[in-house]
């Protein structure tokens, strides 16, 4: 759809649920959006799929909704693409948002590609900034690109919505405010809850150390370990000080850790109070993912490694010679400390 | 019944061999050899299998500069029986939609297809929407994220792998399914493979053989336009240490730690 075909207005963002649930990521994003509707001076909506919700959906408007769609059917217990996709492009035919913004998740990540080619609009992956141009009023979009090396800042002229997928933990969630708006619970024609495709079952993962996202620490090994075993000395310090565990990217590649460990946008985006990555030079598809940490400790035997440009205590040297004396330090400090 | 099926494929630089410039903060291309994306590699084993499970085809089609014809070589050496170039100074500058538009005109003029297979995404754009993109335009249904997949006459049974845990779904055909690396270990290639490779033609399509427009494809029919490229901005203050200051490194880390309240 091109911007003269209809009277775009608003900003909708696709809420996610998971378990009937709101998931946090809706948070973070009607936040967002709230802040560039100040800016254009438009309304937030919010758009929720769910079986059957059992969080109170009217609580977005502290965060910056105006108004709530809550689409509930039997068909939505489990996810399915078919359903997801007929749902979101009956409310944008109904709401014409002029911004649409979705978390990059899987099933964002799956809908809202589906959704663009079949409105024949723009959709900008994996954002990592979100603001309103003062002089067009159009939605930049910005991500790492050409291999996650560089920022590319993104417009869609003249197709709509303008769309763009943000990863969870991008932005915070604001502060809660006293305000209030409208709940809707649209009905939507019979046929847009059914869909070839058959979603079966799905069989939730056991914790595998718990959600790096959930972490106050996360300690991050990459290819600068040399081998698969190194990340034995990742793990016994994330353990000495309750960390989770990281990696880059090329240490997932190669299956020296599993997939769930993967920091970066092609990973998870992580927001801890302190980030410790050894052996990761930095590419910005991995900096993207964790360089809103509070505090970043890098060590690197490279002393040009990107990383160190973002880091607060940059420690050049051999990974294999600091770590083991850094992990000694630490439990002389807590015996020390216990008596 | 036979199997018509297609992997979508995209020839991207090998990641593992680009540098930063340390100056400019730019990438180092020059010299980088380019490779297949490595998921699309495993999108290729498994139509392969497929094909020689029930009988069939596997056309293998990318779209890119006339270099990219090494990597449908390479994919007829891993068991590919026909490719298809998709090269036109026209589809210069594309973004997913745009690209996605002329992937899909490939499959109508060249299918029906039972299954279409790729990466979930590439190492160099990590948009992840082409796959999405080619199925919503082309009506198939779609998977993402698949891990695990069983091909059956009227569909494909998937695991697909999503932040909660395992997704399993029924995908009727025809269908698109995006994958990841769990899914196989993608084969080398044969000596046979090689030569059949070596001797291979190549189907080249452009903007007149699809019958696209000039607006639709490229730059010109990309709704998305770059604004502009920046390395990213430096916000903290580095304190440095390596050498005989490491010690002194390490008790700031203790420090931040302390302060933390982690130790």
């Amino acid at each position: 759809m091109r911007k003269e075909d209809r009277n775009f207005q608003g900003i909708l963002v696709f809420g996610e649920t998971r378990s009937n649930k709101i998931h946090s990521v809706t948070y973070e994003l009607t936040g967002k959006a709230r802040n560039l509707a100040d800016v254009k001076g438009c309304e937030v909506s919010v758009l929720l799929l769910a079986e059957s919700l059992r969080d109170d959906p009217s609580d977005l408007f502290r965060f910056g909704a105006d108004k709530v769609l809550v689409v509930q059917d039997p068909s939505l217990s489990i996810f399915n693409q078919g359903i997801a996709v007929n749902v979101l492009k009956a409310i944008i035919e109904a709401e014409n948002p002029e911004i649409l913004l979705a978390p990059a998740t899987t099933i964002g990540r799956t809908v809202l590609p589906s959704v663009a080619a079949m409105l024949q609009t723009g959709l900008t992956a994996d954002c990592t900034g979100l603001e309103i141009d003062p002089d067009s009023g159009l939605l930049l979009q910005t991500r790492p690109a050409i291999g996650g090396n560089v920022m590319a800042t993104i417009k869609t002229p003249v197709h709509r919505p303008q769309m763009a997928t943000v990863r969870p933990k991008t932005f915070r969630i604001p502060a809660p405010r006293n305000r209030t708006g409208t709940l809707i619970y649209p009905t939507l024609p019979k046929e847009t809850f059914s869909s070839p495709i058959q979603s079966i079952h799905l069989q939730r993962a056991e914790g595998d150390g718990g959600n790096i996202q959930d972490r106050d620490c996360v300690v991050s090994g990459g290819k600068g370990l040399r081998r698969p075993e190194g990340f034995r000395l990742i793990k016994e310090l994330a353990e000495l000080i309750d960390a989770g565990v990281g990696a880059s990217r090329p240490t997932v590649e190669a299956k020296w850790i599993s997939y769930p460990h993967q920091v970066g946008l092609s990973g998870k985006v992580v927001a801890p109070k302190i980030y410790l990555a050894a052996g990761i030079s930095g590419a910005v598809q991995h900096l993207a993912g964790m360089q809103t940490a509070q505090k970043i400790i890098a060590i690197n035997k490279d002393p040009e490694a990107p990383i160190f440009r973002i880091a607060d205590v940059a420690l050049c040297g051999d990974l294999y010679d600091i770590l083991p004396r850094l992990i000694e330090r630490i439990r002389v400090e807590r015996c020390e400390r216990n008596g | 019944m036979t199997m018509n099926l297609a992997v979508l494929i995209k020839q991207v630089p090998d990641s593992d061999e680009v540098k930063m410039d340390p100056e400019k903060g730019t990438m180092i291309r020059e010299g980088v050899s380019s490779i297949i994306n490595p998921l699309d590699l495993n999108a290729l084993e498994a139509a392969v299998g497929i094909s020689k499970a029930f009988g069939g085809r596997v056309t293998v089609l990318t779209m890119g500069p006339s270099q990219a014809e090494e990597a449908l070589r390479e994919a007829i050496a891993l068991g590919a029986d026909r490719a298809i170039l998709l090269s036109d100074r026209a589809f210069a500058g594309a973004d997913s939609w745009a690209t996605s538009l002329v992937l899909a005109e490939t499959l109508r003029k060249t299918g029906p297809y039972d299954i279409v297979l790729a990466g979930e995404k590439a190492t160099d754009g990590e948009t992840g929407q082409v796959g999405p993109e080619v199925a919503a335009l082309m009506g198939y249904n779609l998977a993402t994220y698949v891990s695990f997949l069983d091909a059956g006459p009227r569909g494909v049974s998937v695991k697909c792998t999503v932040e909660e845990g395992t997704l399993y779904q029924w995908i009727p055909l025809p269908c698109l399914l995006t994958v990841l690396n769990d899914l196989n270990e993608p084969s080398l290639p044969t000596l046979a493979g090689k030569k059949k490779a070596r001797r291979a033609e190549i189907l080249k399509l452009g903007l007149a053989e699809l019958g696209l427009t000039r607006e639709n494809v490229g730059l010109l029919g990309s709704p998305t336009r770059v604004v502009r490229i920046e390395t990213p901005k430096i916000t903290r203050q580095t304190e440095f240490f390596s050498a005989r200051d490491l010690e002194r490194g390490i008790d700031r880390v203790i420090d931040i730690l302390k302060e933390a309240a982690v130790i």
